[in-house]
């Protein structure tokens, strides 16, 4: 089992390299689907298999084909992907890599030095779904709800941006016709 | 060693099993419209034309196998293998029958639900990699159906899930041993059945390929086996379908006398056919109305379904 770990965290670090120094935005969001994949498998063999299945659903399943969606929609050709290019100078990736490299020195010292036997990575019980449910709707029940208040008033200002004061079909089929009588007057 | 070889033998068996069904689900289909409309349907290949499908394949396997030089070559070949692959992989939580299955998974029906999210890309990434208009609009249409349609397929399960009180398919099954879920749980039911066509693009709801705008929608440029895989995804996701509403709903393969994986495998045969006979009887939507009756109809439903369930639940306890 310890095996699957290391494979599919090597899996996971690798497809966000990817994703980074892809130029095609397209292929990019490939890579990231893949590296979701990857963390839904660490957390399924590290004894959270609920959160595994959330992490496919919502991210990989739900958020990514947004994303993918919206990319699709904008339609970049060769053209986005050379000025891609361009951008993955030196000069612009130079800083988030130093201080990406101070966040991975962090990570290996935690994985080495304070924790005798990286066997029990988590060490403790597998996190079933009840537990879950559980502490979110138990000690954590304030900020769920303020959460939700936030995704509401959200929804509200979406919903208020898409709104449109002549209503849908009933009106475009008028200033169709309105249109046509144009053409035949 | 003995219990290798089981795990191995249900496996290999139920790939089989599925594959051999699934490809000859087509000419089921094609069999069925043909009654229903009052006319033959293939009968000429061997006895009532049950070759057809080998004939088909023969045809797709000889068939020039070409990829459109202005394709996204990579994501062009990858896209029809991702629907198989999830859709059979989906397969692997199914209990067929006591002792006949391929996993007995504690989340099986969150894994069923992230594979048949997953198959979503199979169809956007080959409209897009496609390079052509059709194409892309074909996977635009999917992209936005199966986001609007998913959201309601999970939430009209959790009706059975909170009723079981457990993700597990075969503790599902279980829990149906005195009354099928598909009384209590008739409006999950409705909007599961639904959204289960929407997600294996059936008919009313086939608007990521409708060949009379689209000429073939999102699988325009495949040709050969790179759109027989497309075909089989498509029949193989009817019977998971098909396969997850008997589970779920009619008691799996619970009923007396006959044994349990004839039960199972008769009662997924009803559904499919009743899957058929939509595609006999109803006209395709359009695209608003389909947009539309999503989220102002099914998801509305649902949360009622939700809360009407969680109410008996607790009145209950």
């Amino acid at each position: 089992m310890e095996a699957t770990f290391y494979l599919s965290a090597a899996v996971a670090v690798a497809a966000t390299l990817m994703v980074v120094t892809r130029a095609s935005a397209v292929h990019a969001l490939l890579y990231l689907i893949v590296s979701l994949l990857a963390v839904a498998v660490v957390f399924f063999v590290l004894g959270a298999p609920f959160v595994a299945a959330l992490e496919v659903i919502i991210y990989a399943g739900a958020v990514m084909v947004l994303f993918v969606f919206v990319i699709m929609m904008l339609n970049l050709g060769t053209s986005a992907a050379v000025k891609e290019r361009e951008w993955l100078s030196p000069r612009m990736w130079a800083g988030p890599a130093v201080l990406s490299a101070l966040l991975l020195a962090e990570l290996i010292y935690i994985l080495v030095w304070n924790v005798p036997g990286t066997a029990t990575i988590s060490g403790r019980a597998a996190v079933e779904s009840k537990e879950v449910g559980i502490t979110l709707f138990g000690p954590y029940l304030l900020g769920v709800e303020l959460a939700s208040l936030l995704l509401l008033a959200g929804l509200v200002g979406a919903c208020h941006l898409g709104w449109h004061t002549e209503s849908g079909w009933g009106s475009r089929s008028e200033s169709l016709s309105d249109r046509r009588g144009h053409e035949n007057g | 060693m003995n219990e290798w070889t089981g795990i191995w033998a249900n496996l290999i068996l139920i790939l089989a099993a599925v594959f051999a069904f699934s490809a000859m689900l087509s000419w089921i289909e094609r069999r069925l419209l043909g009654l229903w409309q009052d006319r033959y349907g293939p009968n000429r290949v061997g006895p009532f034309g049950v070759l057809q499908i080998v004939a088909d394949s023969i045809k797709l396997l000889t068939k020039e196998d070409w990829i459109p030089p202005f394709a996204d070559r990579a994501v062009f070949v990858l896209a029809p293998a991702i629907v198989a692959v999830a859709t059979l992989l989906a397969f692997a939580v199914v209990p067929l029958a006591p002792g006949i299955g391929v996993v007995d998974l504690n989340i099986g029906l969150l894994f069923f639900l992230a594979m048949s999210s997953l198959g979503v890309y199979s169809v956007v990434l080959g409209g897009w990699a496609s390079n052509n208009k059709y194409s892309l609009l074909g996977g635009f249409r999917a992209a936005a159906q199966m986001l609007s349609y998913e959201v309601f397929m999970g939430l009209a399960l959790m009706g059975v899930v909170m009723l079981a009180g457990s993700f597990n398919l075969r503790d599902i099954v279980a829990a149906q041993e005195n009354l099928w879920f598909c009384i209590p749980q008739v409006l999950g039911l409705a909007t599961f059945a639904v959204a289960g066509i929407a997600e294996a693009r059936r008919l009313p709801f086939d608007l990521p390929e409708s060949e009379n705008e689209l000429v073939a929608g999102f699988h325009t440029e495949y040709s050969s086996m790179k759109f027989g895989l497309f075909f089989i995804g498509e029949y193989v996701g009817i019977t998971l379908i098909s396969a997850m509403i008997v589970t779920l709903f009619f008691g799996g393969w619970l009923g007396p006398l006959l044994p349990p994986l004839v039960w199972f495998l008769l009662k997924t045969f009803i559904v499919i056919a009743c899957f058929v006979l939509l595609r006999a009887a109803l006209p395709r939507l359009r695209y608003d109305q389909l947009m539309a009756y999503g989220w102002k109809v099914m998801l509305p439903l649902t949360l009622v379904n939700l809360l009407i369930t969680g109410a008996v639940v607790l009145s209950m306890a």
